[in-house]
């Protein structure tokens, strides 16, 4: 079985772009499942299910869906397995843009759009930095040099990546990006012994956990001080 | 070793650097006497770990840019002068029966056919370079050979720009920052030339005006094409020009065609409109997927389009007069 995990923030249109491919992939006979990440609520099962997808959906609550994520993964990968899948796809929101779902020696693939405005390639951390793909949707919505300026900031931040262009609406570019996805050379049985691309910060704070109340001696754990400057 | 030098010496040597920097989270100009393996050093424990910092991957990040860049600077403006299809088959599975089929710089295309029947697809086969690895089956090759493999995968150099079927733009600039930021992303050295040419030419192409300094989000429907086509024709690097169906732009067509060629481009639209499909040199017919024939524009139908030409200027005059208020009273 391939592995690929999807992450983008919200509404980019990682759905829309992994249900364009999927079409593609099973073109070529391929049996695709796929895993959704989120954290309170998501439909994407609805969606995947009415394209004839097998398809799991994890809510992690009160936690970043990445954290979510690393601790069911493998237990993910082992039903993909046993449902005999060729390709399991994972789509996680991306909500916190300090973590990331990228497992080393596993295809990483960002989602983002050409309407996050030019600044957002360079606020997204790993998730966009150490991806092997990034695609950029809603480019229909654009312009041609807004494209172009876009896909070049996301360049700067990710020199490495393959950038492709794809339109969640039509899946114009998502046959391109199928042929990324699958290859009969990768096996994986199991995550055993596998690693991050990028630690996730171990310590939650006490908000995370359900604290509701407000003031200093509730606070635990990850508590930081903004900085407001000298009172003159 | 690039991470040793000084910050300011690494911008002397390499000043495209700066955008990485700055986009990186690095200010260039605050630590420009440290070298990143002192500025990383500064950075404490916490910060890097919440700040995801790791500099291992931000050095090989940046020399993977480096590399990058100097291969795109030192390259000769790469030059195509002729793209061809060669045939694959029909959605039925059946070959396509075109032997092949050579377009030129200066040309243009237009792609007719039903809708579902393959036009978009022939565009997107063009613009992955496809090699007999696309539904179709074709294979495209650039100056009479395989395309190198940059045109796929580059993301500064694409072999296809795509004129959109959207009138407006998002970002929120006048029309020089705009553009400016625009020269900027192709690391254009003589902006303010190119950008006053680019203005010139729009405003030949758009029916009102606009200057320099109109936020680029209330440019009219016209004023904004016509900024679009401008641009994509004199800034942006890819020698093919995409355009997928799009009427009635509220620009001069034939202007905007003209100018798109002038630049050195190859254009092929997709359309359903007979004056953008009779102005094209030559045009592609899809039947179900394939390539059904080629037909050269005969000059009994240029006539043709000068006619259909006139019957549109006389619906526009139409629409205008409903617009004022008028009666009519005649055609
Ligand atoms: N115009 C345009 N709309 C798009 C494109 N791709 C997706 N959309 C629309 O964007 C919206 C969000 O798309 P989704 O695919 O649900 O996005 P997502 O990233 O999976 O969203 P979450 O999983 O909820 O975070 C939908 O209304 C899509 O139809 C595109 O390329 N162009
Ligand atoms: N030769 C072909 N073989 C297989 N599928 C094809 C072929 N040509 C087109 N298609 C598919 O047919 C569908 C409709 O084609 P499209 O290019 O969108 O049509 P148009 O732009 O003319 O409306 C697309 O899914 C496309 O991938
Ligand atoms: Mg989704
Ligand atoms: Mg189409
Ligand atoms: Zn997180």
């Amino acid at each position: 079985m391939n592995l690929v995990t999807v992450s983008g923030p919200p509404s980019v249109g990682k759905t829309s772009v992994i249900l364009k491919t999927i079409e593609s992939i099973k073109n070529r006979g391929l049996k695709v499942g796929v895993v959704k990440f989120d954290c309170l609520y998501t439909d994407d099962d609805i969606l995947y299910e009415k394209a004839g997808i097998e398809v799991r959906k994890g809510l992690s609550g009160g936690l970043c869906p990445d954290h979510y994520f690393v601790s069911n993964i493998e237990e993910v990968v082992d039903w993909g397995i046993k449902h005999g899948f060729d390709l399991l796809i994972s789509e996680s929101a991306g909500l916190c843009n300090r973590c990331s779902p990228y497992i080393n020696g596993i295809n990483a693939v960002c989602v983002i759009d050409n309407l996050s405005g030019i600044g957002t390639p360079k606020k997204i951390g790993p998730m966009l930095k150490s991806a092997d793909i990034v695609v950029i949707t809603k480019g229909d919505i654009v312009s041609q040099a807004e494209r172009e300026v876009f896909a070049s900031r996301v360049h700067s931040v990710n020199p490495k990546a393959v950038i492709l262009h794809v339109n969640g609406l039509t899946g114009q570019g998502s046959f391109e990006l199928s042929t990324l996805l699958f290859s009969e050379d990768d096996h994986i049985t199991s995550l055993k012994g596998k690693t991050l691309r990028f630690s996730m910060p171990s310590a939650l704070c006490s908000y995370c956990l359900g604290e509701t109340r407000i003031g200093e001696s509730y606070q635990m754990g990850n508590v930081r001080k903004i900085d407001l400057g000298k009172e003159q | 070793m690039i991470d040793q030098i000084t910050i300011s010496a690494l911008l002397d040597k390499y000043p495209f650097a700066r955008t990485f920097l700055e986009n990186n989270g690095v200010d260039p100009d605050g630590s420009g006497e440290q070298s990143l393996h002192d500025y990383f050093l500064s950075i404490d424990e916490n910060t890097k770990e919440e700040m995801a910092i790791d500099p291992g991957h931000f050095i090989s990040r940046l020399n993977e840019y480096i590399s990058q860049m100097l291969s795109f600077l030192g390259e000769t403006k790469s030059s195509v002068e002729s793209l061809t299809i060669l045939p694959g088959h029909y959605k039925t599975g059946e070959d396509e029966r075109f032997s092949d089929l050579t377009i030129k710089k200066n040309e243009i295309i237009s792609i007719v056919g039903p809708t579902g029947s393959g036009k978009s697809r022939l565009l997107g086969d063009i613009e992955w370079a496809a090699r007999n690895d696309t539904p179709t089956g074709r294979t495209i090759l650039i100056n009479g050979k395989e395309p190198e493999k940059k045109w796929r995968y580059s993301s500064s150099e694409k072999l296809v720009a795509q004129l959109s079927q959207n009138m407006n733009f998002v970002m929120d600039l006048s029309v020089y920052e705009f553009l400016s930021l625009h020269a900027e992303s192709r690391l254009i050295t003589e902006r303010e030339s190119v950008i006053e040419r680019i203005l010139d030419q729009a405003n030949l192409l758009a029916g009102e005006s606009f200057s320099k300094d109109t936020p680029i989000t209330s440019l009219s429907g016209g004023q904004s094409r016509a900024l679009m086509i401008a641009d994509t024709a004199i800034l942006s690097k890819s020698p093919i020009i995409l355009i997928d169906e799009i009427e009635n732009a509220g620009i001069d067509r034939k202007k905007a065609l003209n100018l798109l060629v002038s630049e050195g481009k190859i254009v092929l639209m997709a359309t359903h409109d007979p004056i953008l499909a009779l102005m094209g040199d030559r045009r592609i017919v899809i039947k179900n997927g394939g390539i059904e024939t080629i037909i050269e524009t005969t000059e009994k139908e240029r006539e043709i389009l000068s006619q259909i030409e006139e019957m549109d200027k006389k619906i526009q005059s139409l629409r205008q007069r409903l617009r004022r208020g008028e009666v009519l009273t005649e055609v």
